[in-house]
């Protein structure tokens, strides 16, 4: 065991870890926040996308102790601390972009990480940024939706209520 | 998976020395290592980390004009830097996902040689040199097969050094659960000789198809190759695509990757 510290969420967080203590069990068992999702453990499915220094990856497939020293950002980091939504959750509320929900957190963070190098994507490059996002309920429509009004567009056009 | 140490060293020179564990590894993003050390089907007795290693890290142009992309440098970070070599940044934007991209790196992919990669069919249609911690490795004497190639043990991948062609392209089917090529070919035009590479279809990994090289290097366009395709024996037959698919698929790709390439 080694103690691993992070900066999760813009506070300093530290636990123990083995060598194969992957970064989604670190973030969900030993700092509590269960909000990242493991859906299948094997970087398919992106239920566990968090930003590390920035940039998204997939939890599941990052060692907690690649992450040793980095700033990591998780769902749980993405409201306000009052509870209100940014503006990305708001929109896939507004649009109804979630069904179960279990694909959200990692379709958020990645739509997150898409928005921030491409203030205005068209909505192939937000179904292509999406690929390595799957929702077991197969609702896209909306999440891609969601994800164009979010970045400020007119998404009268796009698919079907 | 079973566990193991972990080290994160700073410099190439550390990091060759921790690999002299026994059963030592080297971890590039991990995107492949990982989930094969969770399906317990490698045990290391140790990790060592190559993303610390600043010098591993990035692109430049070298004195011969040679892109020179770091042994560890991301496919995100090729894709998007890359720009002299539109083929190869390309190649490197249409790997997995973003989030895969993000971690995966060159070195990693061309040590584990997996028949169904990207990297080997780029840098092998390149003729590039690989550069480890020991050595420089031509491409044509770098991949050796299926997971197979020239590294020996504990060597590092420290740097690839690309000739940039006057036209490339890349054309990958891809085989969509796991987005790995079914078949993927690259095609690169020298000034002495068009070099096509192939991944996915064979199972002795990454080859070159001479046939369609040579045609090619007379004739620079699609219809040079229209009606050749390679030989379907020893081309890997399974549950997503006979030989004779393959041999089908290197066929229509090539052309696709000249007609994109001029």
């Amino acid at each position: 065991m080694s103690q691993v510290t992070m900066t999760v969420n813009g506070k300093e967080m530290s636990g123990d870890a083995e060598g194969r203590t992957l970064l989604s069990q670190f973030l969900r068992e030993t700092l509590g926040l269960t909000g990242t999702h493991v859906g299948c453990d094997t970087s398919q499915c992106g239920a566990c996308v968090v930003h590390v220094d920035g940039v998204a990856v997939k939890a599941c497939t990052m060692l907690a102790m690649e992450a040793d020293g980095a700033s990591v950002d998780t769902i749980e980091g993405q409201a306000a601390p009052d509870g209100t939504l940014n503006a990305l959750q708001q929109a896939f509320q507004d649009h109804h972009g979630l069904q179960c929900g279990f694909c959200t957190p990692g379709m958020i963070m990645s739509a997150a990480d898409l928005l921030k190098n491409n203030p205005k994507p068209t909505e192939a490059e937000v179904r292509h940024h999406l690929e390595g996002n799957i929702c077991r309920c197969t609702g896209y429509h909306n999440i891609v939706k969601a994800i164009m009004a979010a970045s400020g567009q007119d998404v009268s056009s796009i698919a079907a209520e | 998976m079973y566990n193991f140490d972990f080290e994160k060293p700073s410099t190439i020179a550390d990091a060759v020395s921790a690999l002299g564990t026994e059963d030592a590894q080297a971890l590039g993003g991990g995107q492949t290592l990982l989930p094969t050390m969770k399906q317990r089907l490698a045990s290391p007795s140790k990790l060592v980390s190559l993303k610390g290693i600043a010098e591993m890290q990035g692109i430049c142009t070298g004195d011969d004009g040679a892109l020179c992309i770091g042994g560890a440098t991301t496919h995100a970070d090729v894709a998007a830097g890359a720009g002299a070599y539109a083929g190869l940044a390309g190649l490197a934007a249409g790997i997995g996902d973003p989030a895969v991209r993000a971690r995966g790196t060159i070195g990693g992919s061309l040590a584990n040689n997996d028949p169904a990669a990207c990297y080997p069919a780029g840098a092998l249609a390149s003729g590039a040199t690989i550069v480890t911690n020991a050595r420089e490795i031509a491409a044509d004497d770098y991949f050796q097969g299926m997971f197979t190639t020239a590294l020996e043990e504990g060597e590092i991948i420290t740097e690839v050094r690309f000739p940039v062609p006057e036209a490339s392209n890349y054309q990958k089917f891809e085989q969509p659960a796991s987005r790995f090529a079914l078949v993927g070919v690259f095609v690169a035009k020298y000034a002495d000789g068009v070099r096509v590479a192939v991944t996915g279809a064979s199972e002795d990994g990454v080859f070159r198809w001479s046939e369609a090289e040579a045609a090619l290097s007379g004739n620079f366009s699609a219809d040079a190759v229209a009606d050749m395709a390679p030989s379907a024996d020893g081309l890997i037959s399974d549950l997503h695509g006979s030989a004779a698919y393959r041999a089908h698929l290197v066929s229509v790709l090539t052309r696709r990757a000249v007609a994109a390439a001029n």
